[in-house]
């Protein structure tokens, strides 16, 4: 079983998701959280680098591990970013019929989409994160740690 | 608050489907006692959440999981399935906070506990105490894994 004894958060390295550019914030945070949510329309209006790195609830949330690797799965074709934004807009509608039609409008390619999201490399993936954050002491979401320097 | 090598006083509880627990039920295995506030207040929901996410780690280490709070079971029950924990709740009900009281981890001013981790060993013994500055902060649980690494489990 992994580690979890503390540890800083990691840096930013080459395989977080990270979008924009100016002061750095990493945010771990739970896709089926409604605080996540608002703070994210708030983080998007900054100019800021964001790098997101999931922290799925799943007892809180049982809807999280799905939506978290529906995000992963679209980021493997381009488009992790966009499906975070989506899944943040509407809450609602997160069903796995409704994650096809999200993934329809971000132009994905369907099947590819389904086998990623269930793949045990996109599990791996996620819980790599999540690991991290439990490991920095992460205890609530969302949880934002800026760091200097920028980028 | 109660200190690491002191005997963790023993206790008999009413968890939430009013079945009694007593800490000497534990004795032969580790057991964290997890003070909390309340149920239902924004910062306890957090805590009992994330501690479930990882309970499989932490029952590997040989430890169980218990909380305390004054709330009645009547409200551990509801909350407990509220959040999806199964975490055994138990209430510090009648006489309030008598339990809490025992393990210096009492707020008289309001009536509740504060927010504290205690670790028993196996003798009854307490191990780590880990007592938050404010109710507000949360203790991560990687500070569970860190007691836990210090005192050889795993």
């Amino acid at each position: 079983m992994s580690d979890l004894t503390s540890a800083a958060v990691p840096p930013l390295g080459p395989e977080d998701h990270r979008r924009g550019g100016g002061e750095l914030l990493i945010v771990y945070a739970d896709l089926g959280c409604p605080h996540c949510a608002s703070a994210w329309a708030e983080i998007a209006a900054r100019e800021a680098t964001v790098v997101f790195r999931h922290f799925p609830v799943a007892s809180k949330h049982p809807r999280s591990p799905a939506l978290h690797a529906a995000a992963e799965a679209a980021g493997l074709q381009g488009r992790f970013f966009e499906m975070v934004d989506s899944l943040y807009a509407d809450r609602s509608h997160i069903d796995d019929p409704h994650l096809w039609q999200r993934a329809e409008r971000l132009g994905l390619d369907i099947e590819r989409f389904e086998d990623d999201r269930r793949s045990q490399a996109v599990t791996t993936r996620v819980r790599r994160d999540f690991e991290s954050g439990i490991r920095a002491g992460v205890a609530q979401t969302p949880a934002i740690f800026p760091r200097t320097g920028g980028v | 608050m109660i200190a690491a090598g002191e005997p963790a006083p023993d206790f008999t509880l009413r968890n939430q489907d009013g079945e009694k627990i007593s800490l000497s039920d534990f004795r032969g295995q580790k057991v964290l006692l997890i003070f909390y506030p309340l149920d239902f207040s924004p910062v306890c929901s957090d805590q009992l959440s994330v501690y479930q996410e990882v309970k499989p780690e932490i029952e590997a280490k040989g430890v169980t999981m218990v909380g305390i709070s004054v709330d009645s079971g009547f409200a551990h029950k509801a909350f407990q399935e509220k959040l999806g924990i199964d975490t055994p709740l138990l209430a510090d009900f009648e006489p309030k906070g008598e339990v809490a009281r025992a393990y210096g981890a009492y707020i008289e001013k309001t009536g509740h506990a504060n927010r504290s981790l205690v670790l028993v060993d196996e003798q009854g013994t307490v191990e780590w105490v880990h007592e938050s500055p404010t109710p507000l902060e949360i203790p991560g649980a990687n500070l569970i894994f860190d007691a836990l690494d210090t005192h050889g489990t795993g």
